[in-house]
C-alpha cells in the first residue's frame, strides 16, 4: 500500500505525459470493448432476425441473397416466382402455412412489403416472439399499410396517417401519388428489419401498379382509388415466400423438391443454416475487427511501456534516495508495477466511461443507421476478462523497465548520479 | 553491546581484485553518540567507507559491525533491512524525492522501516514536524512541493529525514558543500543539537577543513587507512 501511494505521487508529479498514456489506453479500451459490443449486436440482430420459418422460398439465386433480401431488405431479388409455381409449393401435403412476399417499392427509403394477412401471425423473431401491434390492427382495406415501429418514429406517423409509396427502391421521382394509403396500424418494436417495414397487402401492390405496366406511370391508364378496390386483383408472381412445414422431417425433403421444381428455377434454404452461413461470413470481418483492436491495446501499452522507459534514466537519482531512505530493491520494483498497474486501471476506467458515453450517445444512430443493436448492459464476465487480460499484460510488460529499475538501484546503491 | 556504534576490524575491501585495495583499515571505532569528522582528498575512498558502513558492499575480509551488528553477516535483504532501520543518509544535495511534500520526504524513511516508525513517540506526522521547525524550517512550507524549496532549505528536510525514528548513526557525505559559509555553521549545530537528544552518532564526511572544529574528533581518512592512494 505504501509502494502504491508512492507510486501515486510520482504519477502524478508526472501529470502530462502520465494523462497522455492513460487516454491511449483507455480509447484502445474502449475500442476493444465497444467491438465485442458490436460483435454481440450484430450476431443477436442476425441469429434473431427469424424463426419459427422453416424454410424461404425464391428464385434460384445464391442462398445469402436470398436471405439478404427477403429477411434483411437488402439487394434486389433477380427474379420473381410465378403465382403459380407458388400455389402449387404451398398445395404440398407437406406444407402447413405460407406467407407470400413481395418487394420492390419503397417508401422514403423505407422497404414497402406486400403479404398476406397471416404475415403478422406467423412470422416470428428472436426465441419465436410473434408481432405484437402497439397500436391499430392490420390491413382491412386494399389501401391499408402497416408501419413498422422505426418507420412510425422516424416519420412521425399515427394510425390514420396517409402515406405515398414510391415506385422502386432508395429515392425515387416516381411516386404511387395518384393512391396514397392510409396507416392501419403500428408494429411494436423488434429490432430487426421488421421496424424499418411498410407493410401493405399482396393486392394492394398489385392495384397501384395498375398503368405502371410499363415500369412508369402511363397517362391513359388511370385508375382512382375507388376504381381499384371495385377491381379484383390476382397477384401474378411474389418475391419469395416463407413456409411452414407440418412436421421437421418435412423439411429437407421440401427443400429437395422445391431445388428440383421443373417449371422455373427455384431454391429453398433453410434460415437456421442460411443465417449460420451468413454469420460465418462476417466471422472474418468480426474477427478482424478484433483483431484489430487487440493490436490497438497492444499499441497502448508499448505506449506506456515506452513513457516508462524514458523516465527510468532520469528518475534514478529518485530510486538511490528511495533506497538511502531504506527502500529495498523490491520495493524499487513494485514502484514501477505499481505505475503501470495504476495507469492501466486508470485508463480501463477512463475507457469504460468513453465507451458508455459513446454508447449512450451513439446508440439510436448506430441502430437506426445499421440496424444494430448495442447493449447498454453492465460489462459481462467475458468484458470483464478482456478488461483483466488488459491488467495482466500491462503488468507483463512492466516488468522489463521493473527490472531494469531494480537492476540499476543494485548497481547504483547509493551513489547519486547528478 | 559496546558502548562503540562502529566497529572496524581489519577491514579489506577492493572494488575488482586485480584494481588492488582501496581501502585497508586496521580499526576504526566510533563511540556512541560521538561526532566525527573525516576528511580527505577525492578518490581516496571516502564513500566506499560509508558504502560499507550502509552494507551497500561488504568487506572481502574483516569485520564491520554498525549498532552491534556485524554487517558483513547479513544477507542482501538483511543488509537493506538493517540499513533502514539503523543508519539516516544526507547526500551532497538533490536529496528529496521531488514529487513528495517536505513532510512527506521526512516520513519516508518510517514507510520502509517498521522500527523507525516504532522509535517515533507519538504521532510521526507531529514528530516531523517538530524536526523540521527544530532544523530552523517554518512551518508553512512543509506542505510545498521539496522542487520548490532553496537548497539550503532541502539540506535541513534532509537531515530531518536521516533524523527521524532515531537511527543509530546519521552519515552524512558532503551535505554543506552546496550551502554558504555561514548556513554550514548552522545547519551543523542544529543537526548536533538533535543528534544530541537522542544519542545519535555523527559521521560527517567532507573535505572542507574549516568544518572540524564543531566535531568530537577529526579525522584524516590517510590516518587510518594503510592503503597509499596514488
Amino acid at each position: 500500500m505504501n509502494v502504491l501511494s508512492l507510486a501515486f505521487a510520482s504519477l502524478a508529479n508526472r501529470k502530462f505525459t502520465v494523462l497522455l498514456t492513460v487516454a491511449a489506453i483507455a480509447l484502445s479500451v474502449a475500442l476493444l470493448i465497444g467491438v465485442e459490443r458490436l460483435r454481440d449486436g450484430a450476431r443477436n440482430g442476425f441469429s434473431n432476425t427469424i424463426s419459427g420459418t422453416d424454410l424461404i422460398i425464391g428464385a434460384r439465386t445464391g442462398q445469402l441473397q436470398l436471405l439478404m433480401y427477403s429477411v434483411f431488405r437488402m439487394g434486389n431479388a433477380t427474379n420473381n416466382i410465378t403465382w403459380q409455381s407458388y400455389q402449387e409449393i404451398a398445395a404440398d401435403p407437406q406444407v402447413e402455412w405460407t406467407v407470400p412476399l413481395s418487394l420492390g417499392d419503397s417508401h422514403r427509403g423505407y422497404s414497402v412489403l406486400g403479404t398476406s394477412a397471416e404475415y403478422f401471425e406467423r412470422y416470428r423473431y428472436g426465441r419465436k416472439q410473434p408481432l405484437a401491434f402497439a397500436d391499430g390492427a392490420q390491413f382491412d382495406d386494399l389501401f391499408d399499410a402497416v408501419v413498422g415501429a422505426e418507420v412510425a418514429e422516424k416519420l412521425g406517423y399515427k394510425v390514420g396517417s396517409e402515406i405515398v409509396i414510391a415506385h422502386g427502391l432508395g429515392t425515387s421521382f416516381a411516386e404511387h401519388d395518384d393512391k396514397p394509403f392510409v396507416v392501419a396500424g403500428i408494429l411494436a418494436r423488434t429490432g430487426t428489419p421488421v421496424d424499418r417495414t411498410v407493410h401493405v397487402s399482396l393486392e394492394a401492390i398489385e392495384a397501384i401498379h395498375v398503368g405502371w405496366e410499363s415500369g412508369a406511370r402511363d397517362p391513359g391508364m388511370n385508375v382512382t382509388k375507388d376504381q381499384a378496390r371495385e377491381m379484383e386483383f390476382r397477384p401474378t408472381s411474389v418475391t419469395a415466400f416463407l413456409v411452414g412445414v407440418k412436421s421437421r422431417l418435412g423439411i429437407f425433403k421440401l427443400q429437395r423438391a422445391v431445388n428440383e421444381y421443373r417449371a422455373e428455377p427455384l431454391l429453398a434454404i433453410v434460415p437456421g443454416v442460411a443465417l449460420q452461413d451468413l454469420w460465418r461470413m462476417l466471422g472474418v470481418v468480426e474477427k478482424a475487427l478484433f483483431a484489430i483492436s487487440v493490436c490497438v491495446v497492444i499499441t497502448g501499452l508499448i505506449g506506456m511501456l515506452s513513457a516508462i522507459l524514458t523516465s527510468l534514466n532520469e528518475r534514478r537519482r529518485e530510486m538511490a534516495i528511495l533506497r538511502s531512505c531504506g527502500a529495498r530493491p523490491w520495493h524499487v520494483f513494485a514502484l514501477l508495477i505499481g505505475e503501470a498497474f495504476i495507469v492501466t486501471l486508470g485508463g480501463i476506467l477512463l475507457g469504460l466511461i468513453i465507451l458508455f458515453g459513446a454508447l449512450i450517445a451513439l446508440r439510436p444512430w448506430i441502430e437506426e443507421r445499421f440496424g444494430l443493436y448495442m447493449s447498454l448492459a453492465a460489462p459481462g464476465a467475458s468484458e470483464w476478462m478482456l478488461m483483466l487480460i488488459v491488467l495482466g499484460a500491462a503488468i507483463v510488460i512492466a516488468v522489463i523497465p521493473a527490472l531494469l529499475a531494480y537492476r540499476n538501484s543494485l548497481a547504483d546503491g547509493l551513489t547519486l548520479r547528478v | 553491546m559496546s558502548d562503540n556504534v562502529v566497529e572496524v576490524r581489519n577491514l579489506e575491501f577492493a572494488w575488482q581484485a586485480k584494481l588492488g585495495n582501496v581501502l585497508s583499515i586496521p580499526t576504526f571505532d566510533l563511540a556512541r553518540g560521538e561526532r566525527c569528522f573525516l576528511r580527505g582528498p577525492s578518490g581516496t575512498g571516502k564513500t566506499t567507507l560509508l558504502s560499507l558502513l550502509g552494507g551497500m558492499v561488504v568487506p572481502d575480509s574483516g569485520t564491520i559491525s554498525v549498532d552491534g551488528i556485524d554487517v558483513g553477516q547479513l544477507n542482501g535483504p538483511r543488509r537493506d533491512r538493517f540499513r533502514a532501520d539503523r543508519i539516516g543518509y544526507i547526500f551532497q544535495m538533490f536529496n528529496l524525492i521531488p514529487y513528495l511534500s517536505p513532510l512527506q520526504n521526512v516520513l519516508l524513511p518510517c514507510r520502509f522501516s517498521s522500527q523507525r516508525l516504532a522509535r517515533i513517540d507519538g504521532e510521526p506526522a507531529a514528530e516531523a514536524s517538530r524536526l523540521l521547525s527544530q532544523l530552523g524550517l517554518s512551518t508553512d512550507i512543509i506542505h510545498r512541493r521539496a522542487a520548490a524549496l532553496s537548497v539550503g532549505q532541502q539540506q535541513r528536510v534532509a537531515a530531518a529525514r536521516a533524523l527521524i525514528g532515531k537511527p543509530a548513526i546519521v552519515i552524512a557525505d558532503e551535505p554543506t558543500s552546496s550551502l554558504d559559509s555561514d548556513a554550514r555553521g548552522s545547519f551543523i549545530e542544529l543537526l548536533f543539537d538533535e543528534c544530541q537528544r537522542n544519542g545519535t552518532s555523527v559521521l560527517f564526511v567532507s573535505h572542507d577543513q574549516a568544518l572540524a572544529s564543531h566535531f568530537d574528533r577529526s579525522l584524516d581518512l590517510a590516518e587510518i587507512n594503510q592503503v597509499v592512494s596514488a
